[in-house]
């Protein structure tokens, strides 16, 4: 009897159903969520397919034409780069968003390390959470500020240059200042969200080491060069990797409601995503702007994985996974 | 000894011990003025649109947007509740947006985590999978509008609101994060020797003990909800049910539209158009739609601090 129940544990039907009952309870709570990630974002890798065809919609449903349409190969893609936008928007998709890794990094860092050294606490608390209050505001919000500063009759900058003799600026047709505006408020509304994240590292180092510095005569900048900076290296990585394959994402509001969807910006203001989502909108080229889409998929796939495994060579503990 | 004396004793202790390694009286009033300009550029276009909203129309039309207005006026508040209809609704739209959102996505996050979380859990590396790829490979936005229109049918509905950002690999991660650190695989052994199911388990003893893990989580969610549009934009063509970012966004247009059209419309659209508060309205919607937000604002950023240190721990 014994002998037998062992073997049928052994065999391998058996053992996935004791397995299965096993888990049965924790199968049921994992189950509602890997349902939600099965419809939006397995069932729309089906949709990358409609890149590949001259895609039309008709009442059958999206399946029914996705499978009924033409298949045209990589016309769509070689439509997307022989156009003259191409090149434009991802340059400047590419461009912004080297800027803001760049940025996104020293910035909050630099900002991490000011407001770790100040001796005021209290002030540190204000500055926090006066520097962490635009995160919370959405992209429409904040261009309504950017507007009430911008506005070309009754903004406050052109009401200064006024005041000043000036010739006032026509803000949302002059695109020479938004790579400025754009890469400026991008900072503006991130970086007491990464200080955050870089001030809890730092306050998670262990005190002794300095102490130990401090004792042996290391000076402050000493300090920072050889026992913080080193230590925040992990959290850097991290979210360098993440952004890096992000490079060929952009914040979407950041380019589509500050600039007020204004078209004489567009050749400062166009990436992927608006290019993509104004293909959708105005235009109606499905498979056009699917290819765009795809491209931005898969590019940002292969460069998240280069830089993964470029950071596992270097130090294999500091790679995401 | 009280808890707070404690602390207080440890911190001026701290302080004592911290005095030889601290930075000049010269360069601390640098970094505190570098610090307050900065502190003030976050703030001071908020307030901005604050004195905006609050300026009599009149005299902004005549001097343009000042920080010192010469009239002040409620107007635009009083006429947004007087005769702003579809600002309301809005305004309930996005309430129930929030809160119908925010509840499902904690019941789905906190329930995939709680499973992730546990070691017994046989199939905790194929879920696992399931929501690492997507971090790695989206369909991205045409295919996502696609599946949500065709497939799923969602055009016009508020599901379409609440579904697509109720839940994220990123907020399970940390969830699950959270549920390992701080519940100890003991208390969740003890309870199922006693003979608790996991669902009574997952609500009666991880629920309580993870509260702090599961507001950060919530507040993400509400935070997210509030302050979307871009789903809006996608999938709600409906006028009755845009939330207030959206209509924040459409407001823009359909104002200006009103005061180019003004010589074509009959008497009722030249009163009417008149009568209406056109740029100080704007920034009063503005400031409205982010009272919520602002009123919450120290609770929530307390949590989010929390949230993102737990999110920053590496497996």
């Amino acid at each position: 009897m014994k002998a037998n129940t062992q073997k049928a544990a052994k065999s391998p039907k058996n053992g996935f159903f004791a397995r299965f009952k096993a888990n049965k309870e924790l199968l049921v709570l994992s189950i509602p969520g890997a349902v939600w990630f099965l419809f939006f974002a397995y069932l729309p890798l089906f949709g990358i397919l409609v890149a590949f065809k001259k895609f039309r919609l008709s009442g059958n449903g999206f399946f029914y034409n996705l499978f009924t349409s033409e298949t045209v190969g990589f016309d769509n893609f070689k439509f997307l780069f022989s156009s003259g936008d191409a090149w434009i928007i991802v340059r400047n998709t590419v461009l912004y968003n080297f800027t803001f890794i760049i940025l996104g990094v020293a910035v909050p860092v630099v900002l991490a390390l000011l407001l770790n050294e100040i001796k005021n606490k209290g002030m540190m608390k204000i500055y926090q959470s006066s520097m962490f209050l635009p995160y919370f505001l959405s992209w429409v919000v904040v261009s309504y500020c950017v507007f009430a500063f911008l506005n070309p009759e009754k903004g406050y900058f052109n009401a200064i240059i006024q005041q000043f003799g000036g010739q006032p600026i026509s803000w949302y047709t002059e695109k020479k200042f938004w790579p400025f505006i754009i890469i400026f408020m991008s900072q503006w509304k991130g970086m007491g969200y990464n200080t955050v994240v870089y001030l809890a590292s730092i306050c998670g180092i262990d005190k002794t080491y300095y102490e130990a510095a401090a004792l042996d005569g290391a000076t402050k900048w000493q300090q920072i060069k050889y026992i913080t900076l080193p230590l925040l290296k992990p959290v850097i990585t991290i979210l360098l990797i993440m952004s890096v394959g992000g490079i060929f994402k952009a914040d979407f509001g950041l380019f589509y409601q500050l600039p007020k969807n204004s078209g004489p910006l567009y050749p400062v203001t166009n990436v992927l995503d608006t290019y993509i989502f104004r293909a959708l909108k105005t235009s109606g080229e499905i498979g056009m702007s699917s290819a765009a889409a795809l491209f931005q998929s898969t590019v940002g796939f292969v460069l998240i994985m280069i830089a993964n495994k470029i950071v596992s060579k270097i130090d294999n503990e500091n790679a995401l996974f | 000894m009280s808890r707070r004396k404690m602390e207080k004793r440890i911190k001026k202790i701290e302080a004592e011990e911290c005095k030889y390694n601290q930075i000049k009286n010269s360069t601390n009033v640098l970094f505190n003025v570098i610090l307050a300009i900065l502190s003030l550029i976050c703030v001071i276009p908020f307030i901005f649109v604050i004195i905006i909203s609050l300026t009599d129309e009149q005299s902004l039309v005549m001097n343009g947007y000042r920080f010192i207005p010469e009239k002040f006026s409620l107007y635009a508040y009083e006429y947004i509740i007087s005769a702003g209809e579809s600002i309301i609704r809005s305004y309930g739209v996005t309430i129930l947006v929030t809160v119908v959102g925010t509840i499902i996505g904690l019941l789905l996050t906190g329930t995939y985590a709680y499973a992730l979380s546990r070691k017994s859990y046989a199939y905790r590396k194929f879920f696992t999978t399931v929501i690492t790829i997507p971090m790695l490979f989206s369909g991205g936005m045409i295919a996502n509008y696609l599946i949500v229109t065709k497939v799923m049918m969602l055009k016009d509905s508020l599901w379409a609101l609440i579904l697509p950002l109720c839940l994220n690999s990123f907020n399970i991660i940390v969830l699950r994060t959270f549920f390992k650190t701080s519940i100890p695989d003991a208390v969740v052994e003890s309870a199922k020797i006693d003979g608790a199911s996991e669902w009574r388990l997952f609500f009666q003893i991880v629920i309580p003990m993870a509260l702090p893990g599961l507001a950060t989580i919530g507040l993400f969610l509400t935070l997210g909800y509030w302050n979307d549009w871009f789903n809006a934009m996608m999938y709600m063509d409906d006028k009755n049910m845009i939330p207030l970012q959206y209509l924040l966004i459409q407001i823009e247009s359909s104002i200006d539209w009103l005061a180019n059209n003004k010589a074509m419309m009959g008497v009722d659209g030249i009163t009417a158009a008149a009568n209406m508060p056109k740029e100080t309205i704007k920034m009063a919607i503005v400031v409205i739609s982010t009272l919520p937000i602002i009123f919450a604002y120290p609770f929530f950023q307390r949590y989010f601090v929390n949230g993102l240190t737990v999110g920053a721990v590496k497996e």
